[in-house]
């Protein structure tokens, strides 16, 4: 499943580099993009842990910049 | 300005109300005014606690982040080296400047925000093609809901100044509609009864009545919202070299800090102090935000004036590559020319003018191409399908029928010699499709297609912008082929290519290619597949609406104008030398900080400058990316 989940606060083009590369090392994640420009991050994985992954994905994110609002 | 941006403001200005006149106390020695006054010893106790009032005001959540990252992990961050850098000078004695430091710092900060928010905004205002609204016929009345809500068959009615939500087809109604936010083009293009119209087009004139034929995530606005928008995915090599160069540059400048900070004083038998100060400027600049946010922000807005100007651009690594190209491959029909053939002449043999061109539609009534419909139109009447017992089609050549029990033959020379019928020669001036009935050569239809108006600049606005090929491919007769590249001032002209032959000699042409060139193919879509696939950029004329083309090339021009592809390299080259200028600027600017720093001749000032404010020059040069003059 692919979702493009909406980002606010993300200020920092470094942080979105490093935040994709970080969620891209997961286990479960086939492909994520994350876009400085147009604050949006696109996740794909597997239906069945689609989530989880994400519920991964977001703490991660929250590490790199703790200031990142994810919406949804 | 948001919420965040306006706090951040207040924040800025009132520590600039508290630090002027604290400034000043602070050098009230060198200040006739305050002679007298403010004097004695116990003042000077209060300079610490009020600067510290004005930090914390100022620089709170610095810090506060620069403890919250280390307790993750994270170390080594802007917060980090702005918090070292500010509490060192208030260690040192020089409270004003660990202030004024901070305070430069936030200023920078906030700029940055501001214009990446601002750019985000004009950007997003250009591609303000998104419908908000759609008025939905349900139950017999006209009820206003989100487009997503809309199905496919709805009847939908768009008012005069409205923006039309959905694509589909006009019911009833008449009306100019203005195309310009999805094409750049200035004219209204008039539709009536019948015809398509797609989503994100502003309604003049007339009310419409419109069948929807695609639900919006399907739409045309929608589509050309989410390519836009995740064209910048497709990173460009400057932006992958940025953000490599940025992993390598940041932990360099540090240990090159720490360097700083332990060797000389060792080596040279000098007081710490001074080096650490330098030290910690050097951690300051060390910060490669200006590349890493003002690249991408240039390829946005490049795209973003692509989209203005009616050019599509699937990724930012397309946009750069144009600046490369060498040679540009031209399909013929509906590229360069309108593909609107028309019938010029018929000459027929044995019957008459009439029966020659009811027997060509009659042969050509399964096919789609635009010579077969040319002579569907100028026979004018319906074709009565019971008279064809038997269509087949022979690639390359045209297509036997049987036609009232007659074997009739309809199709280009090859066709005539594969048969061999002998038939006469034509002087050229368009294409030719020759007919035979029973094996007995009957005439031929002469049909010429109309170059678009456009094309012959279109080809020299190329040239002068460098192209050192321009090539075109066509199915086409050699006459029209040479004729149509005489008048175009091309530089080599394949015709009489099949399928095949076209891909072949696509593979050549790529050979030919020097180191960095690339070759662009433009076409108008699916019958071109394989050729747009095979070249470095794949072009095709959008149409409004078409989407094989949308989908099969990495360039969509939306006017099927080839005048835009020079456009779209003129935006490409700004582009990049826009990056190139903020690249160059950056590193100058920081390599000559970081030196002077080695040598004593800069102070903390320096460093946030070259930081924030190279951060922030960049950024609005960026912005000039969005311009297209």
């Amino acid at each position: 499943m692919k979702k493009t989940i909406k980002l606010r606060d993300l200020d920092c083009a470094n942080c979105a580099a490093k935040i994709e590369n970080a969620i891209a090392r997961l286990d479960g994640v086939t492909d994520v993009k994350v876009n400085f420009m147009s604050q949006k991050m696109i996740l794909d994985a597997p239906d069945d842990r689609f989530d989880a992954v994400l519920a991964e994905a977001k703490k991660i994110a929250k590490k790199i910049e703790p200031d990142l609002v994810i919406l949804a | 300005m948001s919420k965040k941006e306006k706090k951040h403001l207040w924040r800025i200005l009132i520590s600039i109300a508290l630090f002027v006149p604290g400034f000043m106390f602070h050098n009230r020695e060198n200040i006739s005014l305050f002679s007298g006054t403010f004097q004695a010893p116990v003042w000077g106790y209060l300079e610490l606690p009020f600067f510290v009032i004005i930090y914390a005001i100022i620089g709170w959540d610095i810090l506060w982040r620069s403890i919250r990252n280390i307790s993750k992990g994270q170390v080594f961050d802007e917060n980090f080296l702005m918090s070292v850098a500010t509490v060192g000078a208030f260690c040192l004695g020089e409270y004003a400047e660990g202030v004024a430091v901070m305070l430069f710092y936030q200023v920078g900060e906030w700029f940055q925000s501001y214009s990446v928010s601002r750019s985000r905004r004009s950007i997003a205002d250009l591609m303000d093609i998104r419908p908000d609204y759609a008025n939905v016929m349900r139950n017999g009345t006209l009820v206003q809901v989100d487009p997503e809500e809309v199905l496919v068959g709805d009847i939908i009615v768009v008012k005069p100044g409205e923006r039309i939500p959905l694509d589909g087809v006009v019911e009833e109604g008449r009306s100019a509609l203005d195309t310009s936010a999805l094409t750049g083009e200035s004219v209204p293009r008039d539709v009536s009864v019948g015809e398509n119209v797609i989503s994100g087009c502003i309604n003049q004139t007339g009310l419409l009545t419109i069948k929807v034929s695609k639900e919006f995530g399907q739409s045309t606005v929608a589509k050309i919202l989410e390519l836009v928008e995740n064209a910048s995915d497709k990173k460009s090599k400057s932006e992958n070299f940025i953000t490599r160069f940025a992993r390598y540059y940041t932990p360099t400048v540090v240990f090159a800090a720490v360097a700083l900070a332990i060797l000389p004083p060792i080596v040279m038998g000098q007081p710490f102090v001074i080096w650490v100060e330098r030290a910690l400027i050097f951690l300051v600049v060390s910060c490669p935000c200006a590349l890493v946010i003002s690249i991408p922000l240039s390829f946005f807005g490049g795209i973003g004036g692509a989209s203005k100007s009616g050019v599509l651009v699937k990724g930012s690594n397309y946009l750069e590559m144009l600046a490369n190209t060498e040679i540009v491959v031209f399909d013929k029909t509906g590229t360069l020319t309108k593909g609107n053939f028309v019938v010029n002449e018929v000459r027929a043999q044995n019957m008459s003018e009439k029966k020659l061109v009811e027997l060509a539609a009659y042969a050509e009534d399964y096919s789609n191409h635009p010579i077969a419909v040319s002579i569907r139109k100028a026979y004018g009447k319906k074709v009565d399908t019971s008279r064809i017992s038997e269509i087949e089609e022979i690639a390359g050549h045209g297509v036997k029928a049987i036609i009232d029990g007659n074997e009739v033959l309809a199709g280009n020379e090859r066709l005539m010699k594969l048969k061999n019928i002998p038939h006469e020669n034509t002087a050229p001036g368009g294409t030719v499709v020759y007919l035979a009935v029973n094996g007995q050569y009957a005439g031929y239809i002469l049909i010429a297609d109309e170059i678009k108006p456009d094309s012959p600049q279109a080809i020299l606005d190329l040239k002068a912008a460098g192209i050192k090929q321009t090539v075109m491919l066509t199915g086409d007769a050699y006459a029209v082929g040479k004729k149509v590249a005489a008048q175009l001032n091309l530089d080599k002209a394949y015709t009489e290519m099949l399928p095949a032959d076209k891909v072949e000699q696509m593979e050549k042409l790529m050979n030919q290619r020097s180191d960095k060139g690339l070759l662009a193919f433009v076409g108008d879509g699916i019958n071109d597949a394989p050729v747009l696939a095979r070249a470095d950029i794949g072009i095709a004329m959008g149409g409004l609406g078409s989407d094989a083309a949308i989908e099969a090339a990495d360039i969509v021009i939306m006017t099927d104008e080839p005048s835009k592809i020079a456009t779209v390299m003129k935006i490409s080259k700004k582009t990049l030398r826009i990056v190139r200028q903020n690249i160059v600027f950056s590193l100058a600017v920081k390599g000559a900080v970081l030196v002077l720093t080695t040598f004593g001749l800069a102070t903390m000032w320096s460093g946030v400058l070259a930081d924030v404010g190279v951060s922030v020059i960049a950024i609005l040069n960026a912005m000039r990316a969005l311009n297209v003059s």
